[in-house]
């Protein structure tokens, strides 16, 4: 403490940062750089004839894919709006679930520390499996189909959410709470009347974004088995049929874009 | 009737809130309580509707003692105290006439307070009571377009809704100014007269508490150090309580604007 002082009064101007943080900052800097190099060098050795070569492949592939034959659109309507589908029922269930988790995991709603950390873990560990890790076991459980895609969506949004929106009830202002509690409103009470209107917004914004997340991720869960239009497009790779399979992605994505673009709009209206 | 009796509090991290506190309060009596801070009015305050728990002692409340109560006892106990709060307390996002409707929520099955289906008498109860603090005509408004004046008489209107016994009220004025302290005080104090609800204040204004008081309790250091008439108060009694000599900045002044 008295050092401190006496070398501020000696006119040296302290720096902004510790020069602890400084070092490990620049270490960390450049073991990144480091990665990033050796990387790049690994990837170019792997490609047979490096990146020139793959760019001419490509350019070969890629003219097989035109023009789309979007005679196909009335074919594939169906799976793209069971992809939808998927995507809308798995989005809800996973709101409804969220909900209880997401209070459960809130430090300043749930004070039984032991049951708090419990939620934690257990949303941190689901955090962590990729949703085509989830959508390959739940296919491998159920067999082919939208049901395991419904799952394993609802599990991967859960993650999210209750992430998301347990983090958002912990910036509640927490003094209309009290008020609650202190007039004799129970548990349920003080959460319906005190926290629901501080965190609804945020709570539907949150919805609306984890539900473009999964049209996406129901597209690309397709791809591995379960149902809708990736499955599909997999199917139409596999015969390298390329022209029906373009005129798949066309319609993919103008039917990500144009519900992104809604959902947008709605949350843009709601904040 | 509330009755402290030997009553002690140590907060977990070994904090002496209060030290052996013997008080007395009776129906209809308008008590402030004063004191620097950290003195302990809030503690004080708190423990009634056991917002914290005193360690030590025992603390009867219409001849009960409140210290055992847990789950719906203790519900049961703070449907009949209401309180106000320094910054209000309200939920921003909500209109007004939700917010009042809240000091029913003591009074009303878990099932109808979360659809909304309060009774017809509670709705008119809300309106009534925020009538008496002329804030009616903002019924629709968003709590958070209100000034603070407004706000604490909503929150004000929210306690009247609640038809309490008790009436704590912890530094209401803190965030006012002058003559907005006055109204809100003045509303109070007309409310424990008309309503014989027992009221107890935590203010920081001398002159304030000089004003609206029939009782004064001073405390310093967890500690009743004062407790007596307004009658019986001078300025050197909170000398005594303040153990320093009174400054400007414990003046709240306006008295005459209101
Ligand atoms: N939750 C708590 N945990 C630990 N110590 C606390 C807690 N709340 C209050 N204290 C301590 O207890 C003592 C009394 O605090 P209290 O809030 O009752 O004082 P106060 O008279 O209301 O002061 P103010 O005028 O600043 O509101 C203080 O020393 C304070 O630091
Ligand atoms: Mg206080």
């Amino acid at each position: 403490m008295t050092k401190q002082s006496n070398s501020l009064s000696q006119g040296t101007t302290p720096p902004i940062f510790p020069v602890k943080t400084k070092i490990q900052v620049t270490v960390i800097f450049f073991v990144v750089i480091g990665v990033y190099l050796f990387s790049m060098f690994w990837t170019q050795q792997q490609m047979v004839g490096g990146f020139g070569n793959a760019i001419g492949n490509m350019v070969v592939v890629i003219e097989k894919f035109f023009p789309p034959n979007l005679s196909i659109l009335p074919a594939i309507w169906d799976p793209m709006a069971q992809t939808i589908q998927m995507a809308i029922i798995a989005t809800t269930v996973a709101a409804v679930l969220t909900v209880p988790l997401a209070l459960l995991s809130a430090q300043n709603i749930t004070t039984f520390k032991p049951l708090y950390y419990f939620t934690r873990t257990l949303l941190n560990i689901l955090r962590t499996i990729p949703d085509l890790v989830l959508a390959v076991v739940f296919v491998g459980l159920f067999g082919i189909g939208l049901f395991p895609g419904i799952i394993a969506l609802i599990i991967f949004s859960l993650g999210i959410l209750a992430k998301l929106i347990s983090e958002t009830i912990e910036a509640v202002d927490m003094n209309p709470l009290e008020a609650m509690r202190a007039s004799g409103g129970n548990i349920l009470q003080v959460i319906f009347y005190g926290l629901v209107p501080q965190v609804l917004p945020q709570f539907t914004s949150f919805v609306l974004y984890v539900f473009e997340i999964n049209i996406r991720a129901s597209v690309v869960l397709g791809l591995v088995g379960a149902g809708g239009i990736g499955l599909v497009l997999d199917q139409q790779l596999g015969f390298y049929n390329y022209p029906n399979a373009m005129a798949i992605i066309v319609l993919i994505f103008v039917v990500v874009l144009v519900i992104e673009y809604i959902s947008n709009k709605l949350r843009e209206a709601l904040i | 009737m509330i009755e402290f009796k030997d009553i002690g509090l140590v907060y977990p991290n070994g904090t002496e809130g209060l030290k052996n506190i013997n008080v007395t309060i009776n129906d209809g009596e308008f008590v402030v309580m004063v004191g620097l801070s950290g003195a302990g009015k809030s503690t004080f305050i708190r423990s009634i509707n056991r917002l914290v728990t005193p360690t030590s002692g025992s603390l009867l409340i219409d001849d009960e003692d409140i210290l055992s109560y847990r789950g719906s006892d203790l519900r049961k106990l703070r449907t009949k105290i209401g309180m106000i709060f320094q910054n209000y307390n309200l939920v921003k996002r909500s209109n007004v006439l939700k917010n009042v409707l809240a000091g029913r929520l003591g009074h009303t099955g878990t099932f109808r307070s979360i659809f909304n289906l309060y009774k017809k008498e509670d709705v008119g109860l809300a309106y009534e009571s925020l009538k008496r603090v002329n804030i009616d005509e903002k019924l629709y408004n968003r709590a958070d377009e209100l000034s603070g004046g407004q706000q604490q008489r909503v929150s004000i209107a929210r306690v009247l809704t609640q038809k309490p016994k008790y009436i704590l009220a912890d530094e209401p004025v803190a965030s006012l100014d002058p003559p907005t302290s006055h109204q809100v005080m003045t509303y109070l104090k007309k409310i424990n007269k008309e309503d014989n609800i027992t009221t107890i204040v935590n203010l920081h204004f001398i002159d304030m508490a000089m004003e609206y008081a029939d009782r004064i309790i001073g405390m310093r250091a967890g500690e009743v150090v004062f407790d007596g008439p307004v009658s019986e108060v001078s300025e050197k009694t909170f000398e005594e309580i303040y153990g320093r000599t009174i400054r400007e900045d414990d003046l709240r002044g306006g008295a005459n604007e209101s």
